[in-house]
C-alpha cells in the first residue's frame, strides 16, 4: 500500500522535474501572474542574457498596483513614476509575447482577482507571481505562492523553480461560525492563534466543515491572508463547489477537457490519514468579528474586547513590540476597540473585493449613511466584479449611503498609488496588512471584514456589525 | 551575484521583532524600474523625517553603523510583502549579511538571489551577538566554514548545500537550471500527453 498523501504533497510530486544532489527540486510551474512592479527587472534581466519567456501562453500579466482608481484614468496616469512602469509592463509583454490585460481592458483588476476569475487559476496547477498575495489561488487546491522578481524572471526563463518541498500544516476549524462572522474574520481568528510566523516553512491546508461549506470566494480570502501567518501557501481541497465556479469561464478547460480534468481534480484531496507535521485546530462557533488593533495582522481580538497591556507581556522582545504598535497606533491599553473612532474606510484588495464581499458589505449600509467624520471607498477588485456589482445595483447603494464608489486596482491596500492615508489617519481596512506606513506613512490600519468595515463607515468608529444588523 | 565567502564588518544592531519589508523599502521606492540606488532609502520611514531629515536615534544615522555591512536583528525578519526591493536596498546600502534568529520564508529566498547571507542562529546567541554590534565590535562570518565569529566566541550556522555553493561562487540559478532543459523538456511533453488542459 502506498503511503498516505496531503493535497500539498501529491501537486509537489507531480510537479518535480528532477532532483538535484541536495534535495533541491527543479519544480515545474504550471502559471505564472505578472504585475507592473515586481517584473521590469526580471524582463530587463532576460534582455541583458539574451533569453526568451519558455512559456508565454502560461503567462499573463495584468497592471494593478500603481494604477489611479479614478474615473478618469484613461486619459493617463498623471504620476510619472507609476506612468512608466505601467508602460515598461505593456512594452515588455509585448515584446515577450505575453497576453496583457490594459486598464481600458474591463478584465483588468488585482491580479489575484483576475487569475480565478478568467478560470486560469485550476486545481492541482502550479501558480507563482511576484506578489506575496499568490496565496489566494490555492482556494482551487492549486499550489500557490509568491515570488520575488529574480525567480520571477527563472519562471519566465525556464517555466521552473529551485525549491525544497514545505512541511504540511492543517488548519482546522470546526463546528458552524456565529452570525456577522465571514471567512475573513475566521482567518484573522487562524493568524491571532499561530502567530505571524507559526506558518514559517509550511503550507497550510484549511480543512473542516467550515471550508467546506465555504464559497469559492471565502476560500480565497482564507488562502489569501496564508502569508500573514507566515505559510509558503495555503490550500483547500478541491470540490463541487470549486469546479462549479469554474466551469465555463474562458481559460478552463472546455468539453472532453474538461472532463478529464474534473476526473484528474478529484484524485487531488488529502488522502485519508495523511500526516500533518503540524495542527491547529479552532472551534469556529467561538469565532466572533475580529479587528486589529496593532501593527502586524497577529495583533487581532474580537471586536468586543479591549486594548491590550504591554505590562501584561513577561517577554522584553513581545512587549518592546507592543509598546511600538500601540505608540505607532496611538492606542491607549484598556481602551474598548468599539470606543475607537476612524477617518477613513477602505472596501476593497485581493483580500476582500470580490463580487460577495461587496454584496455582503451592502447589506449593512442599505438605507443608511456614512457618518459625517468618515471619507468611505469601495474600489472592486476588477473591471468585471465592477461590471457585476452594477449589474446588481450595488454601485447605487454604496454611493446613496456616501461611499465614493472607484474603478478597479489594488489602491488604499499598500497605497502605490494616489489613495493613501495622512499621517495620523485612522482607517478600517478590508486589506490584509496593518503595518507601520502601509496605507501611508503614520497612517493607522485596522484590518476587518467587509461587513465590519460598512458598519465603521456608517457609526464613524469601530463597530460590532452584530448590533447593526439583527 | 557577487560571490560570498568571507566578511568581516560592523554590525549594525536592530533588536525589533517582525520587521517587515513595507519597513525595510517603503513602497513609495517601489515604481523603479533598475535594481540599484535604493540603499539611500533602505528603512526610509524609519530612519528620515517626512521632511528628509535624519532621525538621530535610528541605528544607521550613528556611527560607526553608517558602514556596517551586517545588520543584527530580531525573529521573522522580511516578513510581508515578496518585494525583491528589500533585498536589493540593503545590499545598495553595504549590507551583505543578515543574522537572525528567524526570518519569513520569501525574504530568505530572495537573498540568496542577490548575495546576501541570512544566518539563522537561537535566540541567545543573537541576543550575545546584538551585545556586540551594540558595543561597536566586528563580527566575521566564513560562508565555507559556516562560522560566525566576534571576539572569542564562535557560533555555527545551518545552510543548503546547492544555496552554499551558489554563493561561494556567485552562480546566478537561471544557469544552473538551463543546464536541465532536456529534462524541462521531457516533463513538458509528458504533460501535454498526460493533461492537455494544463
Amino acid at each position: 500500500m502506498t503511503k498516505a498523501k496531503t493535497l500539498y504533497d501529491k501537486i509537489w510530486e507531480h510537479h518535480v522535474v528532477k532532483t538535484l544532489p541536495d534535495g533541491t527540486a527543479i519544480l515545474y510551474i504550471d502559471r505564472h501572474l505578472v504585475h507592473e512592479v515586481t517584473s521590469p527587472q526580471a524582463f530587463e534581466g532576460l534582455r541583458m542574457s539574451g533569453r526568451k519567456v519558455r512559456q508565454p501562453s502560461s503567462t499573463l500579466a495584468v497592471a494593478d498596483h500603481n494604477v489611479p482608481t479614478s474615473s478618469d484614468r484613461l486619459k493617463g496616469i498623471k504620476e510619472e513614476e507609476s506612468r512608466i512602469q505601467v508602460e515598461a509592463l505593456s512594452e515588455n509583454t509585448k515584446e515577450f509575447g505575453i497576453q496583457y490585460f490594459d486598464m481600458a481592458d474591463k478584465r483588468q483588476g488585482i491580479v489575484h482577482i483576475v487569475g480565478p476569475e478568467q478560470g486560469l487559476t485550476q486545481p492541482g496547477m502550479t501558480i507563482v507571481c511576484g506578489d506575496s498575495h499568490t496565496s489566494t489561488h490555492g482556494a482551487f487546491g492549486a499550489l500557490a505562492f509568491g515570488i520575488g522578481t529574480s525567480e520571477v524572471e527563472h519562471v519566465l526563463a525556464t517555466q521552473t523553480l529551485l525549491a525544497k518541498p514545505s512541511k504540511n500544516m492543517k488548519i482546522e476549524v470546526t463546528g458552524k461560525v456565529g452570525f456577522g462572522v465571514t471567512p475573513k474574520d475566521i482567518i484573522l481568528a487562524v493568524i491571532g492563534v499561530t502567530g505571524t510566523a507559526g506558518g514559517t516553512g509550511y503550507v497550510m491546508e484549511y480543512v473542516g466543515d467550515v471550508f467546506k461549506q465555504m464559497s469559492m470566494e471565502g476560500r480565497m480570502t482564507v488562502c489569501n491572508m496564508s502569508i500573514e501567518a507566515g505559510a509558503r501557501a495555503g490550500m483547500v481541497a478541491p470540490d463541487e463547489t470549486t469546479f462549479a465556479y469554474l466551469k465555463g469561464r474562458p481559460m478552463a478547460p472546455q468539453g472532453k477537457a474538461w472532463d478529464e480534468a474534473v476526473a484528474y481534480w478529484r484524485t487531488l484531496p488529502s488522502d485519508e490519514g495523511a500526516q500533518y507535521d503540524k495542527t491547529f485546530t479552532l472551534d469556529g462557533s467561538k469565532i466572533a468579528p475580529q479587528v486589529t488593533w496593532g501593527t502586524s495582522p497577529q495583533d487581532v481580538l474580537p471586536i468586543t474586547a479591549i486594548v491590550p497591556n504591554p505590562a501584561d507581556i513577561a517577554d522584553e522582545n513581545h512587549r518592546a513590540s507592543l509598546e511600538r504598535a500601540l505608540n505607532y497606533m496611538g492606542l491607549k491599553p484598556g481602551t474598548k476597540l468599539t470606543d475607537v473612532p476612524v477617518d477613513k474606510v477602505f472596501i476593497g484588495s485581493c483580500t476582500n473585493g470580490r463580487i460577495e464581499d461587496l454584496r455582503a458589505a451592502s447589506q449593512v449600509i442599505r438605507g443608511r449613511k456614512v457618518a459625517k467624520n468618515v471619507y468611505a471607498m469601495v474600489v472592486p477588485g476588477s473591471g468585471l466584479v465592477k461590471e457585476q456589482a452594477e449589474k446588481e445595483g450595488l454601485d447605487k447603494l454604496f454611493r446613496d449611503a456616501g461611499f465614493d464608489w472607484r474603478e478597479p486596482g489594488c489602491s488604499m491596500c499598500l497605497a502605490m498609488n494616489e489613495d493613501k492615508l495622512q499621517p495620523g489617519e485612522r482607517c478600517a481596512s478590508t486589506s490584509n496588512r496593518n503595518f507601520e506606513g502601509r496605507q501611508g506613512r503614520g497612517g493607522r490600519t485596522h484590518l476587518l471584514s467587509p461587513e465590519m468595515a460598512a458598519a465603521a463607515a456608517i457609526t464613524g468608529k469601530l463597530a460590532d456589525v452584530r448590533e447593526l444588523v439583527r | 551575484m557577487q560571490a560570498f565567502t568571507k566578511l568581516t564588518g560592523i554590525a549594525a544592531p536592530l533588536p525589533i521583532i517582525n520587521i517587515d519589508t513595507d519597513m525595510i523599502i517603503p513602497k513609495q521606492f517601489l515604481k523603479t524600474i533598475k535594481r540599484s540606488g535604493l540603499g539611500k532609502n533602505l528603512f526610509d520611514e524609519m530612519r528620515f523625517e517626512a521632511d528628509g531629515k535624519e532621525i538621530p536615534d535610528f541605528v544607521l544615522n550613528k556611527e560607526p553603523y553608517r558602514k556596517a555591512s551586517i545588520l543584527v536583528t530580531g525573529e521573522n525578519f522580511g516578513c510581508g510583502s515578496s518585494r525583491e526591493h528589500a533585498p536589493w536596498a540593503l545590499l545598495d546600502f553595504g549590507i551583505r549579511c543578515v543574522i537572525a534568529p528567524s526570518f519569513a520564508d520569501i525574504f530568505h529566498n530572495n537573498c540568496f538571489q542577490n548575495g546576501i547571507l541570512p544566518v539563522q542562529l537561537p535566540q541567545d546567541q543573537v541576543d550575545q551577538l546584538m551585545e556586540d554590534a551594540s558595543r561597536g565590535r566586528e563580527i566575521s562570518i566564513d560562508l565555507e566554514a559556516q562560522t560566525v565569529k566576534a571576539g572569542n566566541k564562535q557560533f555555527s550556522f545551518n545552510i543548503d548545500a546547492l544555496r552554499k555553493d551558489r554563493m561561494l561562487k556567485g552562480l546566478d540559478a537561471v544557469g544552473i537550471t538551463l543546464q536541465h532543459q532536456s529534462d524541462i523538456t521531457a516533463f513538458e511533453q509528458q504533460r501535454k500527453a498526460n493533461q492537455s488542459w494544463t
